[in-house]
């Protein structure tokens, strides 16, 4: 292990399962949420918003006596469209009204914003408004949305694509010389994030500081500002983004909403503090964004299971409108690069298409494309498995990068850092009686074994993202440390903690270098105006960047209190070094704490050395990993299922996750990222669907409707923890984030189809609902 | 999700209450069902009837071998004991499952029941015993069985100027054997089929198989279901109109597991 200082922490620092720190608050009902925020003279607003998924507008009709209270696009004067473009060739640009303008194109876009002093008489306003319309041909599909005659949501393009990726490579020889070859043809469903906290925002003019404040629930404060900025046409010095506690952010967070542009105007218009808070029917009737995938996967492979090619046709349901940031295309265009997933796929070729639908724009959710290609993947390689008669775990074996190869530079350049991937997976079948379960399937139970090995790219930076010329290219990442006067140390960071427990890791990572007791370390964080800009939290990203960067504050701090120290301690600077909070004579015997450094710096000036440097003790550092096209943490979940064939419910009766995240901050964090990642990738596997009828209308509308599995539906689960260390970042730590979300449909399922094996049923669509189980057995039946 | 404005009002007496129903307005009882509505805007009536605070809104008395559940009384007092002996042990393990607990301590049996939703558990378990809903109305009060009280999608057999007083159900003896499964997912889903089986030593056994989006369906004679649910569950449900093969799926399931679990009630 090579990293620096680890362990002088003494159970507070890098890799100890310090509780969190800001658990007192959140436990006690304490946490402060945008929705607990009231300035005085508050306006709430409620959205007109669109009952059909594709019309043209030809007005709306504003209630007699209160015309100055409803507002549309007509009213906002000079406010722009949103436009997340992309650089990839071929990109089709979309632009999104704030309020929708001459055309609807997805039931539940904002039309009218309607203001009042409370909530509910601004959806009275909003039921008092007519809308004039002509409804158009809808798309619902992503499959049909390219057919010959589709109608187009964007006139001015050809077809209905934002983009369409490919790799050419010619495999027509495989059939001849290939053992086994299966196509699948796979669908993942149409989700929403359902954060217990929805999206909300509040926006203030301050005319003291002639700024307008947007209170938030962003993982992005400072991209939020960039983006209010560009639309509102003010400079980013005249907005100020706070983002308060948040309830779960996993993606629906990462985007500038019309709402919030709405919101910012409106408070600027009518110089009154302007709020609007998503209620859970705007969630689930506006919002179903993520997950929805098709897939057309073919793969060959020879007797011993080695992969000898693979093809992919995939299509993701993009929705109307291109996000602000990370635009339309983020989960297609990553489908071919992160397909060969953790194998040494020789041969391989792709095209992606992201499909633009009558449907809400498509936001990245945790795991991004990697659930779905995860999915895609691993069912396709126990189908491998099954046709050559060999074991899942044999057939993984022979394929997985093997850890000598590190690191592995794949054939779509993807580059591995570190890991024993195929441990993994030999860990966690090491878990299970296996004759067992096989013994059980023999007596007649229908009961199967899964696995899903996956890696997850995360922190990837300037490199890798340089090239999507979306919105943001995330560079050096910078964290502010400061003494207080009295020797708190804080730390700032433009990082936003939605649930991570970054202001516990962050602190042990300045523990970790100065020795400050975690207790007296301050993690500020979510406000544009107290810390560093960052492009935020999203993409597994937070502990590798933010642990590097504030590790580097911490040092650079370090060594002016060092100066100061060795000063106070009349010895040369070389000849002291900071341990366990004080700045210690390297010879034994005097120290002098930190705390005593900062007084003297602060109200005792006069017993500073000549030269010092005046810049006091407050530093900025910075840090990037060098390369920085991301960690590889990975990760095999197994499982065991058990299907009723006379309902078609699965019940997991046995989960086991193995998986690397290199040299943990905080272990018992990870713990939790990877359970609550479970949560959401147990609901993408059995339990999470929005559904569309044909004209684009969608069919769920509460929680009894959607379903979201509780602590209830979740199996007990062992985590078993490898810690490999990334040899390109600060401590070894990798990104963890997402990775929990990823491997559960493909393993479950996979179970479940080793389950239905004996009857000749297999599922192929998510979620393996208990219809869907119950369709696959009926369909086999009638073979 | 706020409610349109109604106008609240607080009956003192059953009277009272029965004459604000010509306003237009609706009863409220536990408000689990009527305050989701509400907020989403589904119901928009004039005006909200709060009948939690009608003199004996709430409670269970026993006499003459019937027992009269008033309808304000909560499914968590039902849980908790409020119904004594053989049948306030079944209804017990029925108010156990509906929703959560929260949900429990307010909703209530007669709100849940004249609300009609036919995945409700009240609507679907209460016509397998050969009891009444008492309404009241202008003229005082009627008996309505309750096999026929729920007649279809959020409808039942109370008339526009009628409310559900109280449900009357026979005291059970020892030795009642009952049946009742039902499929959820989670808690707090509605039931996608529910069947439930009431054995009295001495009587035709009683099934109902509910919560197939139409109203219960009350089989009076269960003795063929109970001598081979295999058979009959399929032949039962395979006259039921429009099931997707799911739905069938677990209609017979429904009624050979309630079928299995009277068998194996002690």
């Amino acid at each position: 292990m090579s990293p620096d200082g680890v362990g002088q922490g003494g159970g507070q620092g890098v890799g100890a399962s310090l509780l969190r720190k800001e658990d007192a608050r959140f436990l006690h009902g304490r946490g402060r949420y945008v929705g607990d925020i009231r300035p005085a003279g508050l306006l709430e607003v409620a959205f007109l918003r669109s009952p059909v998924a594709h019309a043209r507008l030809l007005g709306v009709g504003k209630p007699a006596d209160a015309e100055a209270r409803v507002f549309t696009m007509a009213d906002l004067a000079g406010v722009g469209g949103i436009r997340a473009a992309s650089a990839l060739p071929g990109f089709r640009v979309s632009e999104q009204s704030v309020l929708a303008s001459g055309k609807l194109r997805y039931v539940g876009e904002a039309i009218a914003a309607c203001v009042a002093s409370s909530r509910a008489a601004a959806e009275d306003l909003a039921a008092a408004c007519s809308l004039d319309y002509e409804e158009l041909p809808v798309v619902s599909d992503m499959l049909t949305a390219r057919a010959p005659g589709a109608p187009l949501i964007h006139e001015h393009w050809p077809d209905n694509a934002f983009l369409e990726t490919q790799r050419d490579e010619d495999l027509s020889d495989l059939d001849g010389i290939a053992a086994a070859k299966v196509t699948r043809q796979l669908r993942t469903a149409r989700q929403c994030m359902v954060p217990m906290e929805g999206r909300g925002v509040l926006a203030e003019w301050d005319p003291r500081l002639e700024q307008l404040v947007v209170t938030s629930s962003t993982q992005q404060p400072h991209i939020i500002r960039s983006g209010l900025s560009e639309v509102l046409g003010l400079d980013e010095g005249s907005i100020r983004v706070i983002a308060p506690d948040l309830g779960g952010g996993f993606g629906y967070k990462g985007i500038l909403l019309p709402e919030e542009i709405a919101c910012a105007w409106l408070a600027m218009r009518l110089e009154r503090p302007v709020r609007w808070i998503e209620d859970r029917l705007e969630h689930l009737t506006a919002n179903a964004n993520c997950r929805e995938h098709h897939y057309v996967v073919t793969a060959w492979a020879d007797r011993n299971g080695r992969l000898l090619g693979a093809e992919v046709d995939a299509t993701v349901d993009s929705g109307a409108y291109s996000s602000y940031p990370f635009s339309a295309c983020l989960e297609a265009a990553q489908i071919g690069s992160i397909f060969p997933g953790p194998y040494t796929l020789p041969r391989f070729r792709f095209r992606t298409v992201s499909a633009c639908t009558n449907k809400p724009p498509i936001l990245p959710y945790r795991g991004v494309a990697r659930t779905g290609v995860c999915y895609a993947l691993e069912t396709t390689m126990d189908a491998l498995a099954r046709q050559l008669g060999i074991s899942p775990a044999r057939i993984r074996e022979v394929n997985l990068v093997p850890p000598d190869a590190m690191p592995y530079r794949n054939l779509v350049g993807k580059v591995f850092d570190s890991g024993d991937y195929p441990e993994a997976l030999r860990r966690a079948v090491a878990h299970f009686d296996l004759d067992r379960i096989a013994a059980r399937q023999a007596a007649g139970e229908c009961v199967g074994f899964g696995l899903a090995v996956f890696c997850e790219q995360g922190a990837h930076g300037t490199s890798v993202y340089h090239g999507w010329g979306i919105p943001f290219v995330p560079g050096y990442e910078q964290a502010m440390a400061r003494f207080t006067p009295d020797g708190v140390l804080e730390i700032r960071t433009g990082l936003q903690n939605h649930g991570q427990g970054m202001e516990t890791t962050f602190a042990q990572v300045a523990h970790e270098v100065l020795g400050v007791p975690a207790a007296r370390v301050r993690v500020v964080h979510g406000d544009t105006a107290l810390t560093p800009y960052s492009t935020g939290t999203w993409g597994s990203r937070a502990a590798v960047m933010g642990g590097g960067a504030v590790a580097e504050a911490c040092r650079l701090l370090g060594e002016r209190a060092l100066a100061i120290g060795a000063s106070l301690l009349q010895a040369e600077p070389g000849g002291v070094e900071i341990s366990g909070g004080a700045v210690r004579r390297r010879d034994g015997g005097a120290e002098v704490t930190l705390e005593e450094v900062a007084r003297t710096w602060y109200r005792r000036p006069q017993n500073l050395p000549r030269g010092v440097d005046p810049g006091g003790l407050e530093v900025t550092g910075g840090y990037r990993p060098d390369p920085d096209t991301g960690t590889h943490s990975y990760a095999c979940h197994a499982v065991v299922a058990r299907v009723d064939t006379e309902t078609g419910e699965v019940v997991l009766e046995d989960y086991v996750i193995v998986e690397d995240a290199g040299q943990m901050l905080n272990p018992m964090i990870v713990d939790g990222q990877v359970l609550g990642g479970l949560a959401q990738g147990v609901g993408t596997a059995l339990y999470e669907e929005m559904p569309f009828d044909a004209s684009g209308q969608p069919l769920a509308g509460t929680l009894a409707d959607y379903l979201v599995p509780g602590a209830a539906e979740l199996p007990a689960t062992r985590i078993d923890h490898m810690e490999t260390p990334s040899p390109w970042t600060r401590f070894g730590q990798k990104g963890i984030g997402e990775s929990g979300a990823i491997g559960p449909p493909a393993a479950i399922v996979n179970a479940v189809n080793d389950a239905l094996h004996r009857f000749g049923a297999e599922v192929m669509d998510l979620p393996a609902s208990p219809a869907r189980v119950i369709e696959a057995l009926e369909k086999a039946r009638a073979r | 999700m706020k409610p349109a404005p109604f106008t609240y009002s607080r009956p003192a007496d059953w009277p009272a209450a029965v004459a604000l129903l010509g306003g237009g307005a609706r009863p409220m009882a536990g408000g689990q069902s009527i305050g989701p509505m509400l907020n989403l805007r589904m119901a928009q009536p004039e005006g909200v009837i709060d009948l939690r605070h009608l003199p004996d809104a709430r409670g269970v008395t026993v006499s003459g071998g019937r027992c009269r559940i008033a309808a304000g009384t909560t499914h968590a007092a039902i849980e908790d004991g409020a119904v004594p002996g053989r049948l306030g042990a079944i209804l017990a393990g029925v108010a156990r499952r509906i929703a959560y607990r929260p949900v429990r301590n307010r909703g209530t049996v007669g709100g849940s029941l004249a609300h009609a939703d036919p995945a409700a558990d009240w609507v679907a378990v209460l016509p397998a015993f050969p009891g009444d809903a008492v309404a009241v109305g202008p003229a005082g009060e009627r008996r309505i069985p309750l096999a026929s009280f729920v007649t279809g999608l959020l409808s039942s057999a109370l008339r526009p100027d009628e409310l559900l007083r109280a449900i009357e159900l026979p005291v059970l003896p020892e030795g009642t054997r009952w049946g009742h499964w039902k499929f959820c997912r989670k808690p707090g889903e509605f039931s996608k089929a529910t069947a439930c089986v009431l054995a009295v030593p001495g009587e035709a056994p009683r099934a109902v198989l509910a919560a197939l989006d139409e109203p219960p369906m009350l089989i009076p004679d269960a003795t063929a279901l109970i001598a081979a649910p295999e058979e009959e569950a399929s032949r039962i449900v395979a006259a039921l109109p429009g099931l997707d093969p799911w739905r069938a799926a677990l209609a017979r399931t429904a009624l050979r597991r309630a079928v299995r679990m009277a068998g194996e009630d002690a």
